[in-house]
């Protein structure tokens, strides 16, 4: 009769323990050592420096992207048009230097702000007029995409300067000592730091994940709701400039098709990291995990002779995966639920 | 006498305000002032050839849209659309080459290559609506899995190639039927069977409530899981179809999916009237969606206009029918 629930004696220990193990950032990590350990099996040149960290260059881009992005889904909802906001980026960055003769330095600010203005665009529409943002963003989808292939009418952009492509192409330069660390993950580095702090540890951030749980009660509890989505969506806008920028830097010329599809993979990444597409949870964290893991899987894949893009058959089985064990932690199944400590 | 002649005006008048106040009525509408005016600007636009192509060349684009309309309606999505089809086309390709290598007679050859792709569509969709309906995933993550699963899939497989020596009969949408190409028979007859499917079938209707609110439907006796499996199994059988259309549209086949496909099905259902927020829209209105996007496109060059402003006008096309419902839906609240 005294021992009615086994599971209850000793549970502060367990159940804190447990609550550590059952995150989905902890069961990523875990994933992600043991994907690499089966990887660098597969190939020798994989669990190398010089991969691992050009690996980290081929995703910087999707990076930036999946920041904000990752600050929409936690208030519950999505922006799909960032892809096209690289291209148009990478189009005005081009035209601005090329066809209007500026300055490539002043082409960059133009092309930096002409994303930022995207960004305003989309969250105007969605906290002002009160459009969802499936249906604003699916509309910018084709409206940024549309206005960059208008303007560049099917010409690219190359040949510039030198010095424009040490972002994108070179190493850190180390008081003349050469590295292998990529010059664009600096930019990474800083964007992770800045923005998971302000998700963490500002009552911004608070009040983001109380946009995603209760929108009405978050107004009504005196949340600048309307002010911090506008912030998101155009932050959004500017981090896609920033990924259209070291986009052109990396590959050297500038397409209007550039950056097609990165909205599904920034998505992929940021719910893989374990945000709930629903809104209300998720980390910065997760979605850096989330991403290494997609891109060390596909590099993986590829290095063990897979072709070309089928290498994305991987990001659709971890992301389907990784949402079923979202599901299956935030509710067990019965049968399992009586056998855990703390989830009754 | 005049009091009932008064109410019948009335009626007629409220009809007709129904008709053109409706997204579908406004539609036509618009396909028609387009046609009229880029005729009278261009005559060599409203010749018969050319108006046929335009309803042709978007009929598949049309039918897809009808499968998803329905999705859309219950309050779902699926990106995978433009995946499934790229997969369900080289599926019919590859059995009509493969099937003819093999010997078997010319009609059982065609049957299997354009009967095939429904069934396999309808397994696609089956394993998005179990993981939508029975295991509880947003369909937005689901079907954005399903989407890369498929698109690589298909490259790991087919690896780009191009198929070609295609059996003879094979051109299903290249073939007239009473004057008229097949895609536009097809196109018509699939968007008012679905319309009258959607509208007096009980799987149809429970659509709309579960759209409306999956929880009120759930109460009211609605197997809402059962409901939705069946919603995304007929959505994939139009895939199906309107993979084969776009299979048969051509002599040879690019075994790749087409980049942006399941956006273009979207655009066609959502201008069309079909809320994002399920509940709401017809089939008919995304089938003259798709008609009218295809216009545009087609109206551009004769009336020297670059055609790479296409998706941008499209871009603006989906803002403006959403604000326009926003308008009109706020104008009914204070009504």
């Amino acid at each position: 009769m005294t021992t009615a629930n086994p599971a209850r004696n000793g549970s502060e220990f367990s159940v804190r323990l447990q609550g550590i193990l059952l995150r989905q950032e902890t069961i990523l990590f875990f994933i992600l050592i043991g994907g690499v350990f089966l990887m660098s099996f597969q190939s020798d040149v994989f669990l190398t420096p010089e991969n691992l960290l050009n690996q980290g260059r081929l995703a910087a881009e999707i990076a930036l992207i999946a920041l904000p992005m990752t600050l929409i889904i936690i208030t519950g909802g999505i922006d799909l048009s960032v892809g096209s906001i690289v291209g148009l980026t990478a189009i005005m960055l081009g035209v601005a230097w090329h066809n209007w003769g500026l300055p490539l330095e002043v082409a960059i600010v133009v092309a930096l702000l002409v994303a930022t203005a995207c960004g305003a665009f989309n969250a105007f529409f969605i906290t002002r007029v009160g459009l969802p943002p499936l249906i604003t963003t699916l509309a910018t989808l084709a409206l940024f995409r549309g206005l960059a292939e208008g303007i560049a009418q099917a010409r690219s952009v190359s040949g510039y300067p030198e010095w424009f492509y040490i972002l994108g192409q070179k190493d850190f330069d180390f008081f003349g000592t050469a590295t292998v660390f990529p010059n664009q993950l600096f930019m990474v580095i800083i964007g992770i730091i800045a923005i998971g702090a302000a998700l963490a540890w500002t009552p911004f951030g608070r009040s983001l994940y109380a946009i995603g749980n209760n929108e009405t009660g978050a107004r009504f509890s005196g949340m600048p709701v309307r002010r911090n989505k506008f912030v998101i969506y155009t932050l959004s806008g500017f981090m896609s400039g920033l990924a259209g920028w070291v986009f052109v830097s990396r590959v050297s010329t500038t397409r209007s098709d550039m950056g097609n599809g990165f909205e599904l993979t920034a998505i992929t990444a940021v719910v893989v990291g374990g945000t709930s597409i629903f809104g209300g949870s998720g980390t910065i964290v997760g979605t850096v995990l989330g991403l290494t893991l997609i891109q060390l899987m596909k590099n993986g894949l590829a290095l063990s002779g897979a072709k070309g893009d089928s290498t994305t058959i991987v990001v659709g089985l971890v992301l389907i995966g990784a949402v079923l064990l979202n599901t299956f932690i935030s509710n067990p199944p019965a049968r399992l639920k009586r056998l855990l400590p703390g989830q009754d | 006498m005049t009091a009932a002649a008064g109410v019948q005006h009335n009626r007629y008048w409220t009809n007709t305000k129904r008709l053109f106040g409706s997204q579908e009525g406004i539609l036509l509408l618009l396909l028609m002032l387009l046609i009229i005016g880029v005729g009278l600007y261009n005559p060599r636009f409203t010749t018969e050839r050319n108006l046929t192509d335009i309803f042709n060349a978007n009929a598949y684009i049309a039918v897809a849209a009808i499968g998803i309309s329905m999705v859309i309606i219950t309050g779902n999505i699926d990106i995978s659309v433009g995946a499934a089809i790229g997969v369900l086309v080289a599926l019919s390709g590859t059995l009509a080459v493969e099937l003819t290598a093999a010997g078997l007679p010319g009609p059982i050859v065609l049957l299997a290559a354009w009967i095939a792709p429904l069934f396999g569509g309808m397994l696609i969709s089956a394993i998005n609506g179990l993981f939508v309906a029975y295991l509880n995933i947003p369909a937005i993550v689901v079907t954005l899995g399903t989407f890369s699963i498929l698109k690589g899939g298909l490259i790991l497989i087919a690896g780009g190639s191009t198929i070609s020596a295609l059996p003879d009969g094979y051109s299903l949408a290249q073939q007239d039927l009473l004057g008229l190409p097949v895609p536009i028979w097809v196109m018509a007859v699939l968007t008012l069977v679905a319309f009258a499917w959607m509208r007096w079938s009980r799987t149809g209707r429970s659509q709309f409530a579960i759209g409306g609110n999956a929880e009120a439907a759930r109460l009211s006796g609605i197997d809402t899981r059962r409901q939705l499996m069946v919603t995304f199994i007929v959505a994939g059988m139009f895939y199906g179809i309107a993979a084969v259309m776009f299979a048969t549209q051509y002599n040879t086949i690019q075994t790749v999916v087409t980049p942006g496909l399941e956006l273009q099905v979207i655009t066609a259902s959502v201008v069309g009237g079909v809320s994002i927020l399920g509940g709401i829209g017809t089939v008919i209105g995304s089938t003259l969606a798709a008609i009218l996007i295809r216009t545009i496109g087609a109206a551009l060059v004769f009336v020297d206009i670059s055609p790479f402003w296409l998706r941008a006008i499209l871009g603006v096309l989906i803002l403006v029918t959403v604000l326009a419902d926003v308008v009109r839906r706020r104008r009914q609240e204070r009504m």
